[in-house]
């Protein structure tokens, strides 16, 4: 295994200071390490962060290979910063059995770009009507701890009520896209004056806000974790607040999405910025970045959701929701937060581990530490080319946009995935 | 003169009022015993319909061939768009064969702002979901001037599903731009939010049909499909046609030169009662020879305006 001896990087945002990485952990730090045997790496004006842990990622496979593999949703968030990602359930067949999840997981070991950790369906088949077998899931080789119906709400407040308390047995935690269905039936974007010109049938706030408050009464009834997928409102934001001051076990995230755009997006009708929950309003988007500032949301998820082009090239009622997120994610952090390194890396990496319960990801650069880590040229700009993304898909709102950033190298339990910002495999 | 025709919000007022002036010229056309005009000869109009709108169809078909341009009707029932063809392979399909302007029917909203970015020619929208139907606004703004002789200083009350309705989206902004004003009448579960910011500020809302007629000039009067009621939007048909139903008392409350408008087709006895719809007052079959001729003017001026 080669050793890598990183000079005068910053470990987030501190003065710079020299890394070795040998065997797979941080051996040592400190000024003028020397190591004969090692690759040296000039990390002048770099920054080192602990190696992101995305939370909300679809990785399309088994089922839609067209749109994403896990080897290729791998490479792209190994070129985003990403150590680890949570693969969302929502394939075809779901991943709501022990053998589904487990087919994702060592697929993501074979590709060995990132740790590919699966998140297991709450229901089976996300069809909201009788658990799927979750403690099958937790004892299995992929050891799953979240279970989501993301794209889908567990609408009904008995069968949530009850997974919240059945996944305690195992430590697990209900990740809840809150979306009541039945005032979002039709639903296009943002229910506001953008909907009302555009004649597009509108996603109300209200109606994420009082899944969220529902959900939040019911976790502190049963005393279970629960945790919000990809919050977008400041209504939201307020129910939060107002739950973690009670002590609810509650978390939250938000997209990198509904940090950046708002439903202004839509005018043009293409469905490249229709997302689920949609781009909100301005107001939102600034009460969102305040709540992770402020740590009423605990992280941001990229939500990376690769589409086929047919899927995106078509009117917009037709086209599916979701957008690409992993490799632009840290840029629009930087862009959003400025370079507030502690705060990025909180939020972006050791608070995902934590709640993803990932041991070994999230931790600062320190001697015996797994060298899970990024390094990130801040002065660096870069103008997003679709065509150069990695994900199999194109379906990015950002493409010509020039943000802030660039990823140059990514370690894996000490292996580069990412080196010189070229993916290593 | 503008590439495309996809929203009321697309013309300006001078833009606007020279379409109503050339509708006014075409209309003379139609009173002659050659209803024939040899302005688009050697023209290819698509009508693309994704819709069942024979009406509209006609009305396009009718003021494409009177100006002598060629008319090719796609419909999308029994063709390859039954078989899951995108818009966007139509589009170059069309544009492969040189057509000069889409007319599109779509039940998509922002279907035609689709089209528009992959065909060379112009894109007229024909109605387009619950967004737009800016040809409709044209043709009732034209028979609002042909009637009252103004538009500025209108009073127009649009009353009924504003919330589903393409029809009032364009008139709105329509008929702000040429200085009318207009409130919005209906059950609240029917009225969009934010309409004033999201359309045209200064546009008024109420929910009482009766305290707004003693005061307009025009009652447009929007079509309401009963199926709204399975949804909620109204507990049944009759409590619609009681409160937001125009029948011959509530017409008698207005001005005396108030004229009735409804772009068709009419739910008799839902929104407008017979008494309404047959007498003097109503516009309705106006509406339908004014919107050839507006039809005639739009493709006219898109298609004479660009390459000339």
């Amino acid at each position: 295994m080669t050793a890598y001896l990183i000079k005068s990087v910053s470990v987030v945002g501190a003065a710079p200071t020299d890394l070795l990485i040998r065997d797979g952990v941080v051996a040592e730090t400190g000024a003028g390490l020397t190591a004969p045997d090692a690759t040296v790496l000039d990390g002048t004006g770099l920054v080192a962060l602990p190696g992101l842990v995305d939370l909300h990622t679809h990785l399309r496979e088994p089922g839609r290979e067209d749109a994403e593999t896990v080897e290729s949703g791998s490479r792209a968030a190994a070129l985003g910063g990403y150590t680890a990602v949570c693969a969302m359930a929502n394939t075809s067949p779901v991943a709501d059995t022990a053998g589904v999840v487990e087919q994702v997981w060592r697929l993501g070991r074979e590709a060995g770009l990132v740790d590919v950790q699966p998140i297991g369906a709450v229901t089976v088949g996300l069809a909201g009507g009788q658990l799927a077998e979750l403690g099958a899931m937790a004892d299995s080789a992929a050891r799953v701890r979240i279970f989501s119906d993301d794209g889908h709400c567990v609408a009904d407040p008995k069968l949530m009520r009850r997974a919240l308390e059945y996944v305690k047995a195992f430590d697990g935690v209900i990740a809840q896209h809150a979306e009541e269905p039945r005032l979002t039936e039709g639903a296009q974007m943002h229910e506001g004056e953008v909907s009302t010109r555009l004649g597009l049938t509108g996603w109300p706030a209200v109606a994420e806000e009082a899944i969220i408050a529902r959900d939040v009464l019911l976790a502190e009834h049963v005393g279970s974790r629960l945790h919000v997928c990809h919050v977008s409102t400041a209504g939201s934001v307020e129910v939060l607040r107002h739950a973690k001051a009670r002590g609810v076990k509650v978390t939250a995230e938000v997209t990198p999405h509904h940090l950046l755009l708002t439903d202004a997006k839509a005018e043009t009708y293409d469905p490249v910025y229709k997302v689920n929950p949609p781009l909100r309003t301005a107001t939102d988007v600034a009460a969102l970045r305040a709540a992770l500032a402020e740590g009423v949301i605990d992280i941001i998820a990229t939500d990376h959701a690769p589409h086929a082009v047919e899927d995106k090239e078509c009117e917009w009622a037709y086209a599916r929701p979701g957008m690409l997120g992993l490799e632009t994610a840290l840029s629009i952090a930087l862009d959003v937060l400025g370079p507030q390194w502690d705060l990025i890396a909180e939020r972006m990496s050791r608070a995902p581990a934590r709640i993803a319960g990932l041991d070994g990801h999230g931790a600062d650069a320190a001697p015996g530490v797994p060298a899970n880590l990024t390094l990130v040229d801040p002065a660096a700009r870069r103008t997003i080319e679709p065509a150069e993304l990695a994900s199999r898909s194109r379906n990015t709102p950002y493409a010509r946009m020039t943000l802030p950033g660039r990823i140059v190298a990514t370690f894996l339990r000490g292996e580069p995935t990412v080196l010189d910002g070229k993916a290593t495999k | 003169m503008i590439r495309h025709l996809l929203s009321g919000a697309d013309l300006d007022a001078a833009t606007a009022t020279q379409i109503l002036d050339t509708a006014a010229e075409m209309a003379t056309v139609a009173g002659r015993e050659v209803k024939k005009l040899p302005a688009l000869r050697g023209r290819t109009v698509v009508n693309l319909f994704y819709e069942d709108s024979t009406r509209t169809r006609i009305s396009f078909e009718a003021a494409a061939k009177r100006l002598s341009a060629d008319v090719i009707n796609f419909s999308a029932k029994g063709s390859s768009v039954t078989k899951g063809e995108s818009l966007k392979d139509t589009a170059l399909t069309l544009q492969a064969m040189g057509a000069d302007a889409v007319v599109v029917r779509h039940p998509a909203s922002g279907a035609p702002h689709r089209l528009a970015n992959w065909v060379d020619g112009s894109v007229v929208n024909a109605g387009d979901g619950t967004h737009e139907h800016p040809t409709q606004a044209l043709l009732d703004a034209y028979t609002m001037r042909s009637r009252l002789g103004r538009l500025a200083g209108l009073h127009v009350a649009i009353v009924g599903d504003v919330l589903h309705s393409r029809v009032a989206r364009s008139n709105v902004l329509l008929l702000s731009t040429l200085g009318a004003k207009v409130t919005l009448v209906g059950p609240p579960t029917l009225i969009p939010v934010d309409i004033s910011g999201a359309l045209a500020p200064g546009t008024d809302v109420s929910y009482d049909l009766d305290a707004v007629l003693p005061g307009v000039d025009v009652v447009m009067m929007l079509r309401v499909q009963r199926e709204r009621m399975n949804d909620s939007y109204f507990p049944s048909a009759r409590e619609y046609a009681r409160r937001y139903g125009l029948d011959g008392p509530r017409m008698r409350r207005l001005p005396g030169h108030a004229i009735v408008m409804h772009p068709g087709p009419m739910n008799r006895g839902m929104e407008i009662t017979p008494e309404v719809a047959d007498s003097p007052r109503s516009t309705i079959v106006e509406q339908v020879a004014n919107g050839v001729s507006v039809r005639m003017a739009v493709l006219y001026l898109l298609l004479g305006g660009n390459n000339r």
